[in-house]
C-alpha cells in the first residue's frame, strides 16, 4: 500500500448554534483504500462528510489532498478536487437519459464556439463509461426505467467520468437487493484497484467487515477508534460505537407497575416494503419505545397507525375495539394523537399563529350548531390554557407565528395541539429531534404526565439513551419487523443496537 | 419590524421611508386608498365621476362582480383557482333563461312567480353543480386547479353558446323573461338597489363563514399547509370540494343579477370580466399562494376594478386600451402580492 495519504483530515471542530458536534475529528485515506466510517445516528458522520464536500465550513481543523491544503468554499470546489459523493437519495435526474445525466455538468460541444451538444461524442463517452462499470444498458435509456442498483452504478460512472479520486458512499446498500449489492461491491473493489480512495459510510457492519480495509469509528463527534479490519470484529465495533456514559438526565417517573388495559393493540399489520406482521400492545399509562435504524420502518408504522398511509393486512384495535376505516379522522375520534417527525412540513402551519396551530385539531369540538360557528371565547381560553400548560415561550399566542419560534417551542406547540384533545393514545415520532436539552427535558416531563394520567404512549426515537430513560418497554425494529421486545429491567444499549443491526450481525457472523 | 422602527426613531431618513412604504404595502386599506387617489386624479378630466348617476352605474356593475369574486376568494384561500367562473355564469344564465322565457319556455303558461322561482333554482343548481364538477376533478382526480378550470372554462363557454343556438333562431340570446324577474337586477328597496342588498347579504354570509366557522378555519389551514392540515384531522378533500361548490354557487347568483339587468340570458355574459373575477380578489389582497384572504379585501378589489373601468370609459378609451390598463393593474397586484409575501417572510 502506498505510503502517501490521498486525503488527511486533522483536528476538525464544528458547532451548530453553540452546540459542538465535532471534536478534533481526524481521518486518513490512502489511495487504493476503502475506509469505513461508522457510528450511530448523530455521531458526526454526516457533518464530517458535509465539511469534506464543502457544504459546511469547519470552525477549526485542516484538510489536505495529496499533501496540499484543501479548504472548499462550496460543493464545486470539492468536485474540482476530485471528490465525488454517492448519496442515499441519488442525485440523478430521473426524467433524463443515462448519457444526459453523465454529462449534465458540461456537455461536449460540436465546436468550441458553437454551443450545440456533440451527440456522437456524448454517446461514445457514455458507452465507454458504462462499459467500465459493466452496466449493459444503452446510454439513451431514461434513468426512470433503471432499478435502484443500476442508478447507483450510473452515479459511479458519473464519478469516474468526472475523474474522481475520492468517492464517498453514504449508506449505498439500504435500498439494494442482494444481487445489486454484490455488483456494487465488485465495482467498489475495481475503484480500489484503480487507486481511488473510497470512504464507505454504513450501518450494516457485516458489509463493512467484508468490504473495507480500515474502519474509523465516530461517537458523539469524537473519533473513538481507527483500526485495520483484521484487528476488528463486529462485536468490537458495536462496543466502540455505543460505549458512552448516559449524559442526559431524565425526569423521574414511576413506571407503570401494573399496566392498565390495552390502549392500542396491533395484530399482524403488514404493508409490502414497509412493515411486516407487526404484533404489539401499548397499555394505558404505559410508555412503549420503538428503536431501530433509519429505514427500519418505524415512521412508516406510525403513519399507518394514524391512517396517513394504507396497509394491506392486519388489525388495529384502540381501547379494545377495532378501527374500521383508518384515516386521521377516525383515529382521532378514537382518541389517537400523532406527533410527526417532520415538524415543518406536517406538524405545523408555519405561517399561522401559535393559537391557530393549537386549535386546529380540536376545532370541531368548539363548533356549535348547524353552521358550525366557532365558540371563540371558549376556544381562546382552552388554547391559552394549553399553551401555558406546555410552557410555550411567547407572550401573545394569537400574534406570534409558529415559524418565529425556536425548534423546542415549536415542538411544544405541536404537543399542545394534541393535548387539547386529551388523547388516549399518543404516537410520538422523534419528539425531541432538533430541540435543545432544556426543551427536551420539558418534553419528557409532559410525556410522563400523560402516562401518569393513563394515556398510552408509543414513542419512536433514534436516541437509544432517550428510550432507555423514558420507556417501560422497548420494541426494536429492523427491516419492517419487530426483532426484539425488551422490558425495562432488561434494558441494555448493546442488546438494543444488536437487535437493530440484526442483519449486519448475522452477516458478520457468517463472514 | 421592531428593528425598523428603532432605526426610524434614530432619524435615518431612508429607513423611515422604507418603513412607511412597508406599512403601506402591508396595509389592508391600500387598495381603497388607491381607488380614492384614482378618482381624485381623474376628476379634472372626467368630472362626471363625481355624479350620483355614475356611482349608480358603478354599483350596478360592481355587485355581480363582487359576488363572483367573493366565491373566487374561497378557492384562492385553499391555493386553488377557478378560471371557469365566468363560463359557469354564462351557462347558468342561458339555462335559467330557457326555463323562464315566455317565448315557448316550459313555464310560459305558468304563473310568473313560479317561473321566476324555478329560474332562480336553476341558476343556483347549475352554478353549484358546475362548481362541484371542478371540485371533483381537483380533489378526486388530483388534477391541478389551473388546468381543470382552464379547460372547463372553454368547455362551459362552448356549451353555453351551443345550447343557445339549439334553443333560439338567431342563436344570440334568450329574452322575453317574466316582468318580475327584472326587479332582481334593477329594482330598489328604500332607495337602495336590490342588487346591492343581495351582494351585501352574500358578503356578510361569506365573511361569517370564512372567519367564524369551522369550515372557514379549515380552508385557511389547508391553504397554508395541506399536509399539516391533514395530519391534524382536517378533511382536506371534502373542504376543498366545497370551496369549489361555493365558488360555482356564487357564479350562479351573480348570473341572476346580470341576467336580470340585461333581461336576457346570453352565453357571452361575463366574458368581459373573465380576468376581473380573479383580479378583484387578488388586487384586494387575497393571496394566490393560499391561506390569506378576507371578504372586505374582495370588496375593495372589486370597487377598484369597477371604478377604474368606469373612469377609463368616461375618458372614451377604446375597449382594447381599457383591457391593457386593467391587465396592467392586475399584474401590478400580483407583483405586490409577491412582494408582500417577501416582506412577511423577512
Amino acid at each position: 500500500m502506498p505510503a502517501t495519504p490521498l486525503l488527511v483530515i486533522e483536528g476538525l471542530c464544528k458547532s451548530f448554534f453553540g452546540v459542538q458536534v465535532l471534536f478534533d475529528v481526524g481521518l486518513t485515506l490512502r489511495p487504493g483504500e476503502v475506509l469505513a466510517l461508522v457510528g450511530e445516528n448523530g455521531s458526526g458522520k454526516s457533518t464530517t462528510m458535509n465539511i469534506l464536500g464543502g457544504v459546511h465550513r469547519p470552525d477549526r481543523g485542516r484538510m489536505t489532498i495529496d499533501g496540499t491544503d484543501y479548504a472548499p468554499r462550496g460543493p464545486r470546489d470539492a468536485e474540482a478536487r476530485g471528490i465525488a459523493f454517492i448519496h442515499q437519495e441519488l442525485n440523478l435526474f430521473r426524467n433524463l437519459t443515462i448519457e444526459e445525466n453523465l454529462f449534465i455538468g458540461g456537455f461536449p460541444r460540436l465546436a468550441r464556439w458553437l454551443p450545440l451538444i456533440d451527440r456522437r461524442r456524448v454517446r461514445e463517452h457514455a458507452a465507454a463509461l458504462l462499459a467500465a462499470i459493466d452496466l449493459d444498458l444503452a446510454p439513451n435509456t431514461p434513468v426512470s426505467r433503471l432499478s435502484q442498483g443500476e442508478r447507483q452504478l450510473v452515479e459511479i460512472a458519473k464519478a469516474l467520468g468526472g475523474d474522481a479520486r475520492i468517492v464517498i458512499f453514504d449508506e449505498p446498500t439500504t435500498s439494494l437487493t442482494d444481487r445489486e449489492t454484490q455488483r456494487l461491491f465488485a465495482q467498489i473493489e475495481r475503484l480500489r484497484d484503480k487507486g481511488i480512495g473510497v470512504i464507505y459510510i454504513s450501518h450494516i457492519l457485516g458489509d463493512v467487515m467484508r468490504l473495507c480495509d480500515r474502519v474509523t469509528v465516530l461517537r458523539d463527534g469524537h473519533v473513538v477508534g481507527d483500526a485495520a479490519r483484521a484487528d476488528l470484529t463486529v462485536d468490537r465495533l458495536i462496543t466502540l460505537m455505543v460505549g458512552r456514559t448516559i449524559d442526559q438526565i431524565y425526569p423521574p417517573r414511576a413506571p407503570a407497575i401494573r399496566p392498565g388495559p390495552p390502549a392500542l393493540e396491533v395484530r399482524g399489520l403488514s404493508q409490502r416494503g414497509m412493515v411486516e406482521s407487526l404484533d404489539f400492545t401499548v397499555a394505558q399509562g404505559e410508555v412503549v419505545g420503538v428503536a431501530g435504524l433509519m429505514g427500519a420502518g418505524r415512521s412508516e408504522m406510525a403513519r399507518i397507525l394514524f391512517g396517513l398511509d394504507p396497509f394491506e393486512r392486519g388489525t388495529i384495535l384502540v381501547d379494545g375495539r377495532p378501527l374500521e376505516r383508518v384515516t386521521p379522522l377516525t383515529a382521532m375520534d378514537r382518541g389517537m394523537a400523532f406527533l410527526t417527525e417532520d415538524r415543518r412540513a406536517e406538524g405545523l402551519l408555519m405561517e399561522a399563529s401559535i393559537a391557530d396551530n393549537i386549535a386546529l385539531p380540536s376545532l370541531p369540538r368548539f363548533a356549535a350548531g348547524v353552521a358550525r360557528l366557532l365558540e371563540r371565547t371558549r376556544l381562546g381560553d382552552a388554547v391559552e390554557r394549553t399553551g401555558r400548560d406546555v410552557q410555550v415561550n411567547a407572550t401573545d399566542f394569537a400574534a406570534t407565528l409558529a415559524k418565529n419560534l425556536s425548534g423546542g417551542n415549536q415542538q411544544k406547540v405541536v404537543i399542545g395541539k394534541w393535548l387539547l384533545r386529551a388523547p388516549r393514545l399518543f404516537i410520538l415520532d422523534e419528539p425531541t429531534r432538533g430541540i435543545d436539552v432544556g426543551a427536551k427535558y420539558e418534553v419528557y416531563k409532559i410525556i410522563n404526565q400523560l402516562a401518569a394520567a393513563g394515556t398510552g404512549v408509543l414513542m419512536i426515537s433514534s436516541e437509544i439513551e432517550e428510550l432507555i430513560g423514558m420507556c417501560d418497554r422497548i420494541l426494536v425494529m429492523a427491516h419492517g419487523e419487530i426483532r426484539a421486545e425488551i422490558e425495562r429491567a432488561a434494558f441494555d444499549r448493546e442488546a438494543i443496537l444488536r437487535a437493530a443491526m440484526w442483519d449486519s450481525v448475522r452477516h458478520g457472523a457468517a463472514a | 419590524m421592531s428593528a425598523v422602527r428603532i432605526d426610524a426613531r434614530r432619524g435615518a431618513q431612508g429607513v423611515a421611508t422604507v418603513s412607511w412604504l412597508r406599512r403601506l404595502l402591508l396595509s389592508e386599506y391600500l387598495v381603497l386608498l388607491l381607488t380614492i387617489v384614482f378618482v381624485l386624479v381623474m376628476l379634472p378630466v372626467a368630472p362626471e365621476l363625481a355624479s350620483l348617476e355614475t356611482w349608480r352605474d358603478i354599483i350596478g356593475a360592481m355587485m355581480p362582480l363582487l359576488i363572483v369574486a367573493t366565491g373566487q376568494a374561497f378557492v384562492l384561500i385553499v391555493a386553488g383557482i377557478d378560471l371557469s367562473a365566468t363560463s359557469n355564469l354564462a351557462i347558468s344564465s342561458v339555462l335559467a333563461a330557457a326555463v323562464m322565457t315566455l317565448d315557448g319556455g316550459p313555464l310560459a303558461a305558468a304563473p310568473a312567480w313560479l317561473a321566476i322561482a324555478a329560474g332562480i333554482l336553476v341558476f343556483v343548481a347549475v352554478g353549484s353543480g358546475l362548481g362541484a364538477l371542478n371540485g371533483a376533478c381537483v380533489t378526486r382526480l388530483s388534477m391541478p386547479p389551473f388546468i381543470v378550470t382552464l379547460t372547463t372554462m372553454m368547455f362551459f363557454s362552448g356549451l353555453a353558446i351551443w345550447i343557445t343556438t339549439l334553443l333560439t333562431d338567431d342563436g344570440s340570446s334568450i329574452g322575453n323573461l317574466p316582468q318580475g324577474f327584472a326587479f332582481l337586477g334593477q329594482g330598489r328597496i328604500a332607495g337602495l338597489p336590490f342588487s346591492l342588498l343581495i351582494a351585501l347579504a352574500v358578503c356578510v354570509v361569506a365573511h361569517v363563514v370564512l372567519s367564524r366557522t369551522l369550515f372557514g378555519r379549515w380552508l385557511f389551514a389547508i391553504g397554508i399547509n395541506p399536509r399539516a392540515a391533514e395530519v391534524s384531522g382536517v378533511p382536506v378533500r371534502r373542504a376543498v370540494f366545497f370551496a369549489y361548490v361555493i365558488c360555482g354557487l356564487c357564479a350562479g347568483m351573480a348570473a341572476i343579477l346580470y341576467t336580470a339587468r340585461l333581461e336576457t340570458g346570453t352565453p357571452v355574459l361575463g366574458q368581459r370580466i373573465l380576468l376581473d373575477v380573479v383580479g378583484a380578489a387578488v388586487i384586494g389582497g387575497v393571496s394566490l399562494f393560499g391561506g390569506k384572504g378576507k371578504v372586505l379585501w374582495v370588496v375593495f378589489g372589486a370597487l377598484f376594478l369597477t371604478v377604474v373601468d368606469k373612469g377609463l370609459s368616461l375618458l372614451g378609451l377604446s375597449l382594447a386600451s381599457m383591457f391593457a390598463i386593467k391587465g396592467g393593474a392586475i399584474l401590478a397586484a400580483a407583483v405586490i402580492d409577491a412582494q408582500r409575501q417577501r416582506l412577511l417572510r423577512a
